[in-house]
């Protein structure tokens, strides 16, 4: 990505129009149902010890020599006001993430995080499903497993297959070959099925929600009661840009310090660096934390299939090429 | 040859797979919110001119390929070899047939030509984008015909076929566009 020296802003006025719509029709949206707006700190002691995500960090002349982390989705905070206040709460704000930049990209972008106290998985999906059709009109809804995408589109079942049948079946697409011969990791190789061939492959102008993730990528979900196999987590996609992420939330505060502590086993293991665990988020579910539902959707990327923009730069003010 | 990260992935950039060096044609990021990071890149391959998809972990590195574009004046050819040479150095080159390839068609003498070389020797010439040729072959045409018919074959003075309009005759010259290989206009002597 190169930088740019030039001043003017990277939306037009009349998408900047539509972002401040946007963001009138989200806020409407949850004040009719009664969940309260709420801003939490962007800035923390604490950073994210998912492997795949990178906080951005700083320090403070106030307090030497302690990092603080920027946060990537204010999922923590959001979840220890839950605990005390046992609430239903939203937050339309900016987040950040040391990310590559790329058309659906931007490192500092808004995020729509909710969560939604008392409701299961499936009436927050319904939630989402009738923020989307609010925004974007009416298109159709598919809701899958992660198990039927997959045994759909590659014949293959991503709970049972071993890593060398996984191999085996994405060695039919030239694209992923050869990476998947020397890949061995099978949450790599089922993540490169998903989001190369997979999302893909979603109709263009509906709704695709995927649901019941491999317990291996349950990051913050709870396990099925039935099928510990699989997580209660869930992705929504436009076509094939994935616009949102959401769990029936783990309310158990030890199994929460275990999934903490194995992020941070993996991230030894790839040589990134460790992120201590919150002890404040542990300690608010050890206080009592509702059954809840929770999901984060990319306020941009809904922007972008709204103005049908296939750049997340023309529907930012400012993208970071120019910030 | 240095190694590049995928972080540095971008159109132009010129790296090694498949034991051939490759241009970069396209890169795009595929990074899920939660999971790995992959970088799908359109290549083109420089020796066979295939174009192919390939899949990269965010953070792998590839090794890069020495590959340089230098514009080159055609001289002539010996039968086995093409000769190109810089007009400032007057340094030479000789491309192979492998090179060339059916690019021979448009190579006129004096036009400068750019010829792409891997670790120092050529494996591909790009002629300029127009040329100008005789017509050494061609039906007569009909009196009073105007541009806009289907027009005739014309065979040129490399032994490239073109269609021409029916009233351009033979010894005449013309201007081609190689990248579409259609006639442009005739040219005055």
């Amino acid at each position: 990505m190169q930088l740019s020296d030039n001043w003017r802003p990277s939306a037009t006025l009349a998408t900047l129009k539509q972002r401040a719509a946007l963001f009138r029709a989200v806020r409407d949206f949850f004040s009719q149902r009664d969940v309260l707006e709420v801003d939490t700190p962007l800035l923390s002691r604490f950073g994210v010890t998912d492997l795949h995500l990178e906080n951005l960090t700083t320090e403070l002349q106030a307090f030497p020599k302690l990092p603080f982390f920027l946060q990537t989705s204010p999922e923590y905070a959001m979840k220890r006001l839950v605990a005390a206040h046992q609430t239903s709460i939203y937050q339309l704000g900016k987040v950040f993430r040391d990310d590559l930049v790329g058309r659906h990209h931007n490192p500092e972008f808004t995020m729509l995080e909710w969560y939604r106290v008392g409701f299961t998985m499936t009436q927050l999906i319904d939630e989402v499903i009738a923020l989307l059709q609010l925004t974007l009109g009416s298109l159709p809804v598919t809701q899958l497993s992660y198990q039927q995408a997959f045994l759909q589109t590659l014949q293959l079942d991503p709970l049972t297959a071993t890593v060398a049948e996984i191999k085996a079946k994405l060695r039919d697409y030239s694209h992923v070959a050869e990476l998947s011969a020397r890949e061995d990791d099978r949450d790599t190789l089922l993540q490169l099925a998903m989001s190369v061939i997979i999302e893909p492959s979603f109709c263009p102008k509906s709704i695709t929600v995927i649901n019941d993730f491999p317990a291996s990528q349950a990051a913050l979900a709870q396990l099925c009661r039935h099928d510990s196999r699989v997580a209660k987590r869930f992705e929504v996609y436009v076509g094939g840009i994935e616009l949102a992420n959401g769990y029936q939330e783990l309310t158990d505060a030890s199994q929460q310090q275990q999934r903490f502590e194995h992020d941070n086993v993996l991230r030894q293991q790839h040589q990134k660096p460790e992120r201590m665990a919150d002890f404040r988020l542990i300690a608010a579910l050890e206080s009592g934390f509702p059954e809840c539902a929770g999901v984060a959707l990319g306020f941009d990327r809904l922007l972008m299939l709204q103005s049908k923009k296939d750049d997340i730069a023309q529907v930012l003010p400012f993208s970071i090429s120019c910030a | 040859m240095a190694n590049y990260s995928t972080n540095e992935f971008k159109a132009g950039l010129k790296i090694m797979q498949d034991g051939e060096p490759c241009n970069i044609l396209e890169n795009e990021m595929v990074k899920p919110g939660k999971g790995q990071a992959f970088n799908r890149v359109r290549i083109r391959k420089l020796i066979s001119g295939k174009v192919v998809e390939k899949t990269f972990k965010s953070g792998d590195s590839v090794e890069g390929a020495d590959v340089i574009d230098m514009d080159l004046a055609y001289l002539y050819n010996d039968g086995e070899f093409w000769h190109f040479m810089n007009n400032e150095t007057f340094e030479q080159l000789a491309a192979d047939a492998k090179a060339v390839g059916d690019m021979t068609k448009w190579l006129v003498e004096q036009d400068v030509c750019t010829l792409t070389l891997w670790n120092g020797n050529p494996i591909a010439v790009t002629p300029p984008n127009f040329v100008e040729l005789e017509i050494v072959e061609t039906d007569p045409g009909l009196k009073g015909d105007t541009a806009g018919t289907g027009g005739k074959p014309a065979t040129l003075s490399t032994g490239a076929v073109v269609r021409v309009p029916l009233f351009v005759q033979t010894g005449e010259v013309v201007k081609v566009d190689t990248r579409s290989g259609e006639y442009v206009s005739r040219v005055q002597k």
